[in-house]
């Protein structure tokens, strides 16, 4: 029997089975699509969505990212009521602490954007602040940015949840299986080859995340998508005593911000912006980041000093040159869609840009859509930096 | 690692512990980074030897431990040692082992010991965090690393599993031997392997009861003399058996037991339950292997040695330790000595497992002194022969896994009973004929407290298997100068059954006795991960629909995701994928990352609560 007899066909072919792919894959199930997910590990999120921390918020600096994120908010909020599976969202809030004026001047300056968005965002006095972090180190506080409404929740049962649910609609995963060649012909996507088969569909997205460069080359297609590190940690569960997520965006020697919160179980998850950045795709652990982090973070919150360290880990920020993710239709190759470079915040764009790229495929494109579309085509001139990455 | 002591209290939580406030802003300093030729983690038989051989040549390097004194298990081990008296020091306890080996290493100054320090993780820059004494972060960079950390327990899924009172069976050496604890009054064992026969022991000698044993294959994985001195203190020992259910309500009370085929399946009605307080798990070690995962896939310059390399006896350790330690001299070119290759046949000697066993011929009695060898299995041991001053018990070919023999006749041993209380499997009596040859003396090993013989006006004599033979007064009971605290205990016999008899029954039959009534098993499903409280039943019907990859079924159930990182649970999880008969190739493991340990933040932050060297080697 020759492979053309055997080869399946799906409307819809997704490469990458993590952040983006996963739940993508839910709503184009949802919508009745018939979907094939393909990625080169053994299960979901193994990629870069389990290394996400679990921070969701809306609060970012532009109208597209706020949009998604938003829609991405709806639906961790609302997941348990409708699906029924505990994804542990909490609803926290963030908060970005300001301990010099430069700081200050920095969230209050993009406060004003945020606020000018819509978002239900504020400048807390020191006082105000230390009422709802009261374990801040006061000394030289100026106060901070509160968004009440961002939240976290576990990326691992996010993942787990939207990939049951697809799979209950009818979506079909294929693992341990590494995607060798996109199939074009007259400009047109026809399929996918990989080690173990090939596939047909006409329409591809590329949802590979980190490695979203390396699938857009095989149709020919440079795109600006180089990963850099992150480590983070996880501790042991204590009591809850911490609302919101925490940043704090002062430089240090080797790190530019970091971020902590108290996640749904009592453990605390934290993470470094290392400065300057470390490109490409090791994720091996390195024994200079706990000694790093742990420095800043005994300051800023001195009774997280007892708490126990339980495990560490390094993944990997799909970064694109503006630090703005890359979603839509690839010009070059017709059916060839692009959702990669998500910058480190896949796991909380997931839902919203599922959604979105659901309706484009479907060709239900609102006007809302179009307006951000240009924030994050791939075709952008990349020139904007984000204020707050 | 803390250590028992009087007034420990230790109280169950409710919810989550409240992380205390603190005032005023932690001081923070730069962790120390030390550049040294070898690490060593591990102060056991292994980690001490490749430091011995290491100090003898004056290279520098750093063994840590994470106990309070160097030893590692050997502290906990009373009793005599098998092996090979000359190489490493067979039929001496093994306690005694870990204050030789100490001795010699502390005379080495090029080897810093550093105890109470445990080695967190292996990072990819080729250092390995350290937390030094409990307190102080230290990343470690060597040129070489020795893992010689040892072994963990394995551990065993059934009902009633966490249930207070199931124990395993280093923790309880721990408690008996080390910090001379009785944390139980009866006891049933799970696993024939020599780790479950000797705790046995030394159990009664704790005078804990022992209620039985359970092994699920047809025989016994240890050493027959282990089984056989069990058996003959009266405990019995159930083979083609397993553990069905520990039984209580909020501690053990009771334990049920089943018969199984040769595939392991329980056969029905065989049922049977025993009261007893503790469950003692002995099935097996695995080694402690993280370490060494990383720093291979880190590309370190790693070895391994012991227990963390391969299972074997602590006498295979020393052995590997020694030939470790060596290997990594020349590998820095500090050395260009080749490895003698004596060293390697007693390496594999002292390694392998039991032999063939045989029948055990008893000699013929005559008017003059014979001494009786109750041993019948091929393992490395030689005491017997090295004690004896006439040179009368050969083991044969100069390989020490022969099994001895009597070379002298009647008349030539001169009733020294150096092998009769040297010989580490209390297998040797001396039956001496002289005054009467019809009632004979025979003088039997005893490592029990005196006192439960002068309770008693009759003993109950048994023979190797443990089978009943008579019962008879002792007539004296006695010390051998600088034989170790071996009692020699004599009885008059008659002739028929005195060269049979091999041991004094401590425990009474009425011990070990099944219960009449049925036990209910309690309806609570088998727990899988005990620090996330993950049952087999969740992580089954994973597996049953497709889940193949344990960090799925990890992040769906959080079954190691717990303070101990899947060390218990890894293993009972591929144990249920064997069940459900998955093969081994389909099975993900999970990613293994440091730390591999809990560790507050501050000793990251460079805080300690203790000044540094304030507790210094």
């Amino acid at each position: 029997m020759n492979e053309k007899q055997l080869r399946k066909s799906y409307d819809v072919i997704l490469v990458g089975a993590g952040s983006i792919g996963t739940p993508l894959a839910f709503y184009l199930s949802k919508a009745g699509l018939r979907v094939l997910v393909i990625d080169q590990n053994a299960s979901i999120g193994q990629g870069s969505n389990k290394k996400a921390i679990g921070g969701i918020r809306a609060t970012h600096s532009d109208p597209a990212k706020i949009r998604l994120c938003m829609d991405s908010l709806k639906t961790f909020s609302t997941w348990k009521e409708e699906y029924g599976d505990d994804i542990e969202w909490y609803q926290g809030g963030y908060c970005f602490v300001a301990y010099h004026d430069i700081e200050e001047q920095k969230i209050k300056n993009l406060l004003r954007t945020q606020k000018n968005l819509g978002l239900n965002i504020s400048w807390l006095d020191r006082k105000d602040l230390l009422e709802i972090v009261p374990d801040l180190n006061p000394v030289e506080l100026r106060g901070g940015s509160f968004s009440p409404e961002d939240g976290s929740a576990s990326p691992l049962l996010v993942a787990h949840a939207f990939y049951i649910h697809a799979i209950h609609q009818g979506a079909e995963f294929r693992f341990n299986e590494t995607v060798t060649g996109l199939e074009i012909k007259n400009n047109r996507i026809t399929g996918v080859t990989t080690n173990r088969g090939s596939y047909a569909s006409e329409i591809v997205v590329n949802a590979a995340g980190a490695w979203a460069g390396q699938i857009a080359a095989l149709a020919g297609i440079k795109l600006p998508v180089h990963p850099d590190a992150h480590e983070a940690a996880v501790t042991e569960p204590v009591a809850h005593f911490l609302d919101p997520m925490v940043v704090d965006i002062r430089m240090a020697p080797g790190s530019s911000n970091f971020y902590f919160y108290q996640h749904a179980t009592g453990q605390f998850f934290f993470c470094i912006t290392p400065e300057p950045k470390i490109w490409g795709f090791n994720t091996e652990e390195t024994s200079n980041f706990l000694p790093q982090v742990a420095k800043r973070l005994v300051n800023v919150m001195p009774r997280l000093n007892q708490i126990r360290i339980r495990r560490t880990w390094r993944g990997l920020y799909p970064m694109t040159p503006d630090g703005f993710p890359i979603v839509g239709w690839c010009n070059e190759v017709q059916g060839f869609y692009l959702a990669a470079g998500m910058c480190g915040q896949g796991f909380m764009l997931g839902p919203g840009v599922g959604e979105l790229v659901t309706r484009n495929i479907l060709n239900q494109t609102t006007t809302e859509d179009e307006s951000i579309s240009n924030y994050i085509s791939p075709y952008r001139t990349f020139s904007e930096q984000e204020m707050l990455q | 690692m803390a250590l028992i002591e009087p007034d420990i209290r230790i109280e169950p939580m409710e919810g989550l512990p409240a992380l205390p406030a603190i005032s005023g802003i932690p001081e923070t300093k730069e962790i120390e980074v030390i550049n040294i030729p070898v690490l060593i983690i591990g102060g056991g038989p292994a980690g001490l030897s490749a430091g011995i051989e290491l100090g003898k040549r004056g290279i520098p390097a750093i063994l840590i431990d994470d106990k309070h004194r160097l030893g590692g298990k050997l502290v906990l081990q009373t009793h005599r040692f098998f092996g090979s008296s000359a190489a490493v020091y067979a039929g001496t306890r093994g306690i005694d082992i870990a204050t030789k080996l100490e001795q010699e290493i502390t005379r080495y100054h090029s080897v810093q010991i550093w105890l109470n320090s445990t080695g967190l993780g292996v990072f990819s820059d080729h250092r390995v965090g350290v937390l030094k004494d409990g307190n102080v972060y230290k990343l470690i960079k060597p040129q070489a690393l020795l893992i010689a950390a040892g072994a963990r327990e394995k551990s065993l899924a059934f009902m009633g599993n966490t249930l207070p009172g199931v124990i395993g069976a280093g923790a309880f050496q721990t408690l008996v031997n080390r910090d001379l604890v009785i944390p139980a009054k009866k006891l049933f064992i799970v696993g024939g392997g020599n780790v479950g026969l000797i705790a046995g022991y030394h159990a009664l000698q704790a005078g804990i009861e022992v209620a039985g044993l359970v092994e699920a294959l047809p025989e016994c994985g240890g050493y027959k003399v282990h089984k056989d001195k069990l058996l003959r203190c009266g405990v019995p020992v159930y083979t083609s058996h397993t553990i069905l259910s520990a039984n209580g309500k909020e501690k053990v009370e009771s334990v049920t037991i089943a018969e199984v085929n040769k595939n392991f399946q329980i056969i029905p009605g065989t049922n049977k339950s025993f009261a007893c307080d503790c469950v003692l798990i002995a099935v097996g070690l695995e080694s402690v292997n993280e370490f060494y995962l990383k720093a291979q896939q880190y590309q370190m310059n790693v070895f391994a040695a012991g227990d963390a390399d391969e299972i074997a006896e602590a006498s295979a350790a020393i052995y590997a330790g020694k030939i470790r330690g060596l290997e990594i001299a020349n590998a820095l070119n500090a050395s260009r000595e080749i490895i003698p290759g004596y060293w390697h046949e007693m390496s594999e000697i002292l390694k392998s497992k039991a032999g063939q066993s045989d029948q055990g011929l008893l000699p013929e009695l005559t008017d003059g002194v014979l001494p009786v060898l109750h041993c019948t299995q091929q393992i490395p041991c030689d005491p017997c022969s090295a004690l004896c001053p006439k040179e009368l018990i050969e083991i044969g070919d100069n390989d020490i896994r022969n099994i001895p023999v009597f070379l002298g006749n009647a008349y030539q041993c001169i009733r020294c009973k150096k092998c009769v209380a040297g010989c580490p499997g209390l297998a040797i009596t001396l039956v001496d004929s002289r005054k009467d040859p019809d009632y004979p003396i025979v003088s039997i090993p005893f490592e029990f407290n005196i006192e439960v013989l002068r309770e008693k006006e009759l003993v109950t004599l048994l023979d190797t298997t443990g089978d009943f033979l008579g019962k008879l007064p002792i007539s004296r009971v006695y010390a051998i100068p600088k034989m170790d605290k071996t009692l020699i205990v004599e009885v008059k016999a008659p002739k028929a059954w005195a060269a049979k008899i091999a041991g004094i029954q401590v425990q009474d039959p009425s011990i070990t006795a099944p219960l009449n009534t049925d036990i209910e098993n309690i309806e609570n499903d088998t727990i899988i991960c005990r620090c996330e409280r993950v049952t087999a039943g969740q992580v089954r019907e994973l597996i049953r629909s497709g889940h193949r990859d344990i960090n799925q079924i990890k992040a769906i159930t959080r079954a190691g995701m717990g303070a101990c990182g899947g060390k218990t649970c890894t293993n009972l999880i591929y144990s249920l994928f064997k069940q459900e008969g998955i093969p081994l190739k389909d099975i993900v493991n999970h990613t293994l990352r440091p730390l591999f340990i809990e560790v507050p933040l501050s000793v990251f932050a460079g805080e300690s609560t203790v000044k540094e060297n304030e507790h210094s080697e």
